[in-house]
């Protein structure tokens, strides 16, 4: 392996990889992390992406409107959350079963959509990247965290906005309330369908977003199954992360940086299998959540549906 | 929906009319009047099973009846869900608690309810309400404490709090005083009387009728679903009101003593950790011999649950013996201990002594899915299981529409009764039962002492701990008193007078 092959720009380069490549990993993982503090697990949290990511490419194929693009990938988002909501919720069918069932519709309908209406691989004119006035100057710093798109920093933003909504406002609190037992939060007037529908709609259009950010900010063109199980890295997030933001954003961190390295050292031709390294991510998930087993944490309701009247 | 910070409702009157639930298989209440009237308690009786939850749970919105009316106020009302009930000034202190554990008291309190500065919080403004409450009805609570670290009894008080915090007129309690000691059963009545002087209306819903008699105004008695009638409570006499509630009279027992044999249960210089972190068993030395039954004393929270925890196995061990026989099973496992004849009522019985999804009868069979006469080979033998499971509910008078109901849809006395019954079947050598009779009625209570009785008189030796005096005075042969992780005494049935006994639960030494 070549001695110098980490000087400062490899190191900036890919450090600056990681914010960037942190972004899909932040929106998917927080907007998971509002499912589950309600009680529900969306495993089609990788299926609404791909269709997220799919919607966005062609609108702003279409139009040349990357906003248009992110807009119609949250509507989309939300359309199959509601979908999720109504079979986890509503039918009280078995979370895991429906989310894969999403995950799969997903996976098909964006294949399907992209076969039919652009056919071939191309790119699109994504987000730019916005410089932030004098942070964005400042030398390696100013590169690695100013000098990103707007998606990369909205995702960022979520991360203080997801915990002051869930600590600070009356819908976080009955978003824990439910999560953690339904029935108390029932006796006390709270619906616990309503909030149900809430957090995994929520959750959803924030999937469909990071389907959005990594088709119009991360790489500007969709393929088939452009996610390859991000969403479902995103739900191991939310365990790492033990429900709470700050947590997902360190996990979201380790996963991009080693990504990020990952990437770099495939690009400088570094000695080590392509193969193996695609794996890293995956391998440190699987490490990840059997070191960092936050039982405690868990909502106590998580993957139950509720039913009144059962003491 | 989220409620308005609500003002104190006065009602008047509330008046359920010829109310008819059905579940399937039984008629959990089959044309039932009452009517509860504010500024008085009203106690609401009945075995196990009767019916006074599910008419409670009517009551406050969580069940819909399928005939009959509610009439708030002489005004007809229909409760979709218990945000009506609220809005209407229904309060309900259930069973089992509605709290969330991982939450603060001030945002258990303020869950549901509008904030004066929506959509934020204003947890200060809900804390300051709280205090003012608590002053006002001598409920002692701390609004950011978390909920796992409150004892039952603060828990309780969080509860009323909650009730009283969203201005409710009337104020169901079901069961208020199955989990707490006698000393908080005091504090608890010092505060009803208040809510009473306030103009509340209560309904109270328990299996010890002295407290029926210290507290009521008026009685109810529901039996298999029925109205017995309602009766001022004054007019009563505590016969009546078992034979109104059994069908039949319970007179207290008096048991015999029995021959004890050698010591079967040796328990030496025993140490534990308890949940929180602190030393829980400070080296408890305790020997039970065949035959005898002692009782285990003390105020909760000084070390008896984690004793029969670590009996049974459930709990770490961190120091001392325990002896079965003269085998060493301190860090025996689970199936060890039953081998070597070892049975254990837990106290927690939804969570460590059955499983709510399963049927009666599997939950029958839980502890013999091995080797017993109900296996053929790997499999289960069926139609035996089947029969004897009959046998056991007839026996015990365990009240379930079928074998295959599942658990959960039990009433809590007769949980406790299955699992008895399962323990008891095994024949064993000692038996550790804990809080065996908690919320359990007086026709079970009677039952489950005869059969401890009965099991002492066949030579097991019964470890019985109960923070119920009169079990302990009733039962126990000796009578040992548990404070701060150790033994205060050990007492002779004589020697174990209420005042004793009450002296050495506080601490102070037995001269
Ligand atoms: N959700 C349910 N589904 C089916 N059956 C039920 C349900 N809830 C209660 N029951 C049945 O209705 C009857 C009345 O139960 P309920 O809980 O009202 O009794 P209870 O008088 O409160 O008894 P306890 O003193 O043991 O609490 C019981 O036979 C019980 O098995
Ligand atoms: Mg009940």
């Amino acid at each position: 392996m070549n001695e110098d092959i980490l000087t400062l720009a490899v190191v900036t380069g890919i450090l600056t990889s990681a914010i960037r490549l942190a972004t899909p990993y932040l929106f998917a993982a927080v907007g998971e992390a509002f499912a589950q503090t309600s009680g529900v697990v969306n495993l089609g949290v990788d299926g609404i992406m791909l269709v997220g990511a799919f919607a966005a490419f062609y609108v702003t194929l279409q139009t040349g409107n990357v906003w248009l693009g992110a807009l119609v990938a949250i509507l989309v988002g939300l359309l199959m959350g509601l979908l999720m909501s109504f079979i986890s919720v509503t039918l009280k069918a078995e979370q895991g079963i429906s989310g894969i069932g999403l995950y799969m519709f997903g996976l098909g309908l964006s294949s399907l959509l992209f076969k039919l209406l652009v056919g071939t691989v191309q790119t699109v004119e994504g987000f730019r990247a916005v410089k932030i006035p004098l942070l964005g100057d400042i030398p390696v710093i100013g590169a690695i965290f100013f000098q990103h798109s707007i998606p990369v920093y909205a995702a960022f933003l979520l991360v203080p906005l997801a915990w002051w909504f869930l600590e600070k406002t009356t819908w976080g609190l009955k978003i824990k309330a439910v999560g953690q037992n339904p029935a108390a939060a029932d006796s006390l007037g709270v619906s616990v369908d309503k909030v149900r529908y809430f957090s995994v709609c929520l959750g959803s259009a924030l999937a469909g977003l990071a389907g959005a950010s990594l088709s119009t900010a991360l790489v500007n063109l969709f393929q088939e199954n452009l996610t390859a199980g991000l969403g479902f890295i995103a739900v191991a997030l939310v365990y790492f992360g033990g429900w709470k933001p700050v947590g997902i954003l360190a996990g979201a961190l380790l996963f991009s940086a080693v990504n990020a390295f990952q990437l770099w050292m495939q690009v400088l031709g570094a000695n080590i299998s392509s193969d193996v390294a695609v794996m890293l991510p995956y391998l440190l998930t699987i490490a990840a959540l059997v070191f960092a087993t936050n039982r405690v944490r868990q909502p106590a309701a998580l993957n139950k549906p509720f039913e009144r009247g059962e003491n | 929906m989220t409620l308005p910070e609500p003002k104190q409702k006065h009602i008047q009157r509330i008046e359920m009319r010829d109310i008819v639930k059905r579940f399937p298989g039984v008629v959990a209440n089959n044309k039932v009047n009452l009517q509860i009237n504010a500024g008085e308690v009203h106690a609401l009786l009945g075995e196990n099973g009767a019916g006074k939850s599910t008419l409670m749970r009517q009551l406050y919105g969580l069940y819909r009846p399928d005939e009959g009316q509610i009439l708030v106020n002489d005004k007809p009302q229909v409760f979709h869900s218990p945000a009506d009930a609220i809005l209407a000034g229904i309060g309900m202190i259930h069973q089992h608690f509605m709290l969330v554990p991982t939450l603060s008291v001030a945002e258990n309190v303020a869950l549901g309810l509008q904030s004066s500065h929506e959509p934020l919080l204003d947890l200060q403004n809900v804390s300051q309400r709280i205090e003012k409450l608590s002053q006002a009805y001598g409920l002692k609570v701390e609004p950011d404490a978390y909920i796992w670290q409150l004892s039952v009894g603060e828990q309780q008080r969080v509860e009323i709090i909650k009730a009283l915090y969203r201005g409710a007129g009337i104020i169901i309690l079901d069961e208020p005083t199955a989990v707490l000691t006698p000393q908080e059963v005091n504090d608890l009545f010092v505060t009803l009387k208040r809510m009473t002087s306030e103009g509340h209306g209560l309904v109270f819903i328990s299996h010890k009728l002295h407290e029926v008699m210290a507290i009521s105004d008026q009685v109810t008695v529901l039996r298999d679903g029925q109205s017995m009638g309602t009766r001022p409570a004054k007019g009563v006499t505590r016969d009546e009101m078992v034979k109104m509630m059994v069908g039949r009279e319970v007179k207290p027992l008096a048991p015999q003593p029995v021959q004890t044999g050698e010591v079967c249960l040796q328990i030496s210089g025993l140490r534990a950790a308890g949940d929180r972190e602190t030393e829980a068993l400070r080296g408890v030395d305790l020997n039970v011999h065949a035959g005898e039954i002692l009782g285990v004393a003390g105020v909760s929270g000084n070390g008896q649950r984690e004793l029969a925890q670590c009996l049974a196995g459930l709990r770490k061990v961190t120091g001392g013996r325990i002896l079965l026989n003269g085998q060493d099973i301190t860090q025996a496992s689970l199936q060890e201990r039953m081998a070597a004849g070892q049975s254990y009522i837990p106290e927690e019985r939804m969570r460590d002594g059955a499983i709510r999804e399963f049927s009666v009868q599997e939950n029958l069979f839980l502890r013999d899915h091995a080797a017993s006469a109900f296996t053929n080979g790997i499999f289960l033998h069926f139609a035996r299981m089947a029969a004897r499971t009959r046998e056991v509910i007839q026996q015990y008078s365990i009240k379930a529409p079928s074998a295959e109901t599942p658990i959960k849809n039990l009433s809590g006395g007769n949980i406790q009764k299955l699992i008895m019954a399962r323990e008891l079947s095994r024949q064993p050598k000692a038996l550790i039962a804990a809080q065996p009779t908690r919320g359990v009625d007086i026709g079970a209570t009677e039952y489950i002492h005869q059969r401890l009785l009965e099991q002492r008189a066949n030579g097991t030796a019964i470890l019985l701990i109960s923070e119920d005096l009169d079990e302990i005075r009733t039962l126990s042969d000796r009578v040992a008193v548990m404070y701060e992780g150790q033994m205060m005494g050990i007492l002779s049935r004589d020697e174990a007078s209420v005042e004793t006994i009450g002296l050495m639960m506080a601490g102070v030494a037995a001269t």
